[in-house]
């Protein structure tokens, strides 16, 4: 087991040096480099030399490269150059527990949406409840997620008042646990959206098969309620290709968590991230492109590893 | 997209040899079908599929008939027809600046569709290259461009799309570029796929044994038989570009201003002004792009079983 798990946790290396040479490239690769963008042309040359001289950006760039990885593995990823001072690692970490709060909540939402109604379907193939279920699935994947959040905000925030249109917290209110909550409702709701359709048909066909199975004509042959033969016996094998499917869906959480933040005015990385791109601050877009690689990485390895763990036919 | 495939292999498909025995009895006339015409008959018995491409017509020829169909001009800024309700002037209102919405629509069709068809036939070109060479080689050269699809597709591409559009600034001709650059990997799997099944026919042997060169085989000989899970992919991948391009454009780094998108209409419409008033203003680009990304699914899903020879 401890082979496996460093086996697989090796695999994840060369994924993450691809990604920090392809990122680190890619802002090199700009016309004029960084600088072009950062430097104000307004400022004298020796000012701007030692600008470049402070920041390193003289340096031949496999220098800066294994400077800035170097640094990046000590968890140091630089300073922000619009908030002078403030390191990137800071400002990060300090949006990172919303969008964290955010994504797993709307994580727990799919699941607990998604798995009742494909295992109805499973149970019911080719029957009106499957197809209204297909259909609703075509539906949820061609929605675009803005959109689906702007009508809400519109239609219960701004017409009914019943949420509030943005925000994690009500501002100068003591930390209130129901206020969270009420402001999270909406975004992990639409964040759940997208990925509950697929998730809902993966459920659906892994339990057709599971549903086949003779443990489970032997739960039932022993007397077993349905809901506890089918809840019990079936979903604990059904659920067991859903782990890896889980791990598959987290760059879509980050991504789909991109855009719901900015719907939401939802202080996390995403936010933070868009925000950055906008002042071209290239320490903090590097910083976050490299922190969502790490944490992809990391929730696939934990996937792999859950997966060795529940299932007791795989051989590592 | 894998889910569709799973749950369709439950579906109870009747055996190969009773469907080519009834097939053969039932045909009257001496010509095989060809695969357009079969793939045509299967397509058109699904209604969603055929519902799907009548409506993507429509939007297609909308697009192009824009300047002909169009009541207004879709950048006129007419201050005192601020937010307007749809009427019989302006069929789905007007903007925050006054500009009418339906004709803003109808151009931005211009704008989604471009980006969706020009970066998906990117995509599929680099995607075919990719997993021609890798199913037809095998071996290391195989296990290598696996790997970079792998590192490809395990990242959030979004972080990486709005850095390099940031970097070279947002214009319609980086959105076409850098989509096709970030999409391909799908199609490369598939035809990967598909390589390493066709390979092993008589018929590539029988090309290698007369000396024909590998481009050859791989172009001429196999990449026809594969013609079909690739026009799958394209087709439901150009709706997922579109629903990409809207997010960025929404965002406010795809299409810039004032040149009309379907996302960047919506970046307009989040003021708490417009949506206490206007819920036109961010309702019907909105519709246009569900309404469209939906139709390329219903699409793409029913080309999927008419290519599909156990399906019929």
């Amino acid at each position: 087991m401890i082979g496996y798990i460093l086996q697989r946790s090796l695999m994840a290396v060369p994924i993450l040096i691809g990604i920090s040479i392809l990122t680190f490239a890619m802002m090199h690769l700009a016309p004029g480099g960084p600088t072009a963008l950062l430097v104000d042309p307004t400022i004298s040359p020796e000012a701007r030399e030692a600008f470049l001289e402070r920041y390193g950006l003289n340096d031949p760039l496999p220098v800066q490269y294994f400077k800035w990885a170097g640094a990046a593995i000590q968890g140091d990823l630089g300073y922000s150059l619009i908030y002078t001072g403030t390191p990137v690692s800071e400002m990060i970490f300090s949006r990172l527990p919303n969008t964290l709060l955010l994504m797993s909540v709307s994580f727990l939402l799919a699941l607990f949406i998604s798995i009742p109604l494909g295992i109805q379907a499973a149970r019911k193939p080719y029957s009106l409840t499957d197809y209204s279920m297909t259909f609703f699935s075509f539906v949820g994947v061609a929605t675009p997620n803005f959109w689906l959040g702007i009508l809400l905000i519109m239609w219960l925030s701004v017409h009914l008042g019943w949420f509030p249109t943005g925000g994690v917290a009500t501002i100068d209110a003591p930390l209130n646990i129901w206020d969270r909550i009420h402001h999270l409702i909406l975004p992990a709701f639409v964040l759940a959206t997208a990925d509950m359709a697929g998730l809902t048909r993966y459920v659906r066909s892994s339990m057709l098969d599971v549903l086949k199975q003779d443990y489970m004509r032997t739960a039932r042959a022993k007397g077993f309620r349905e809901i506890t033969v089918i809840y019990k016996h079936g979903l604990k094998n059904g659920l067991i290709p859903i782990i890896t499917l889980c791990g598959f869906m987290l760059p879509s959480f980050f991504a789909g968590s991109v855009i719901v933040e900015q719907v939401f005015s939802w202080p996390g990385i995403g936010h933070l991230f868009i925000q950055a791109v906008f002042q071209r601050d290239y320490p903090v877009i590097m910083g976050i492109t490299m922190m969502t690689a790490c944490l992809v990485v990391l929730g696939n390895l934990l996937a792999d590893i859950c997966y060795a763990l529940v299932d007791p036919r795989i051989e590592y | 997209m894998h889910h569709r495939t799973e749950a369709r292999q439950h579906k109870p498909a009747k055996p190969l040899s009773t469907n080519t025995l009834e097939a053969g009895a039932h045909r009257h006339d001496a010509r095989p079908d060809t695969l357009a015409k079969r793939v045509l008959s299967q397509f058109l018995k699904n209604k969603l599929a055929v519902f799907g491409a009548v409506i993507l017509l429509l939007v297609i020829s909308a697009a192009i008939l824009a300047p002909f169909i169009a009541p207004h001009d879709p950048s006129k800024i007419n201050l005192l027809q601020r937010l307007a309700a749809p009427s019989l002037e302006f069929p789905l209102g007007t903007d925050i600046y006054g500009r009418d919405i339906f004709s803003r629509i109808l151009y931005g069709a211009q704008i989604s569709l471009l980006v969706g068809f020009a970066s998906m036939a990117g995509a599929v070109m680099i995607g075919t290259i990719v997993g021609a060479l890798a199913g037809y080689y095998g071996g290391k050269t195989d296990a290598f461009l696996m790997r970079v699809v792998d590192v490809l597709v395990s990242f959030p591409n979004i972080f990486l799309l709005i850095t390099i559009i940031s970097i070279f600034r947002p214009g319609v001709d980086k959105l076409i570029f850098v989509f096709a650059l970030f999409s391909w990997m799908t199609t490369a799997r598939l035809v990967r796929g598909e390589f390493l099944s066709l390979k092993k026919r008589e018929y590539v042997l029988a090309a290698k044994t007369v000396g024909m060169s590998d481009w050859r085989i791989i172009f001429s000989e196999m990449l026809p038989n594969a013609i079909g899970p690739i026009i799958v992919t394209a087709t439901l991948g150009v709706g997922h570009i579109i629903i990409a391009e809207s997010a960025l454009s929404f965002l406010g780094l795809g299409v810039q201003p004032p040149t009309p998108s379907w996302g960047n209409m919506l970046h307009d419409a989040q003021g708490y002004s417009v949506m206490r008033t206007a819920w036109w203003v961010p309702f019907f680009p909105g519709l246009m792009i569900f309404v469209t990304v939906l139709c390329f699914n219903f699409v793409g899903d029913g080309l999927r079983d008419a290519f599909d020879p156990n399906m019929k």
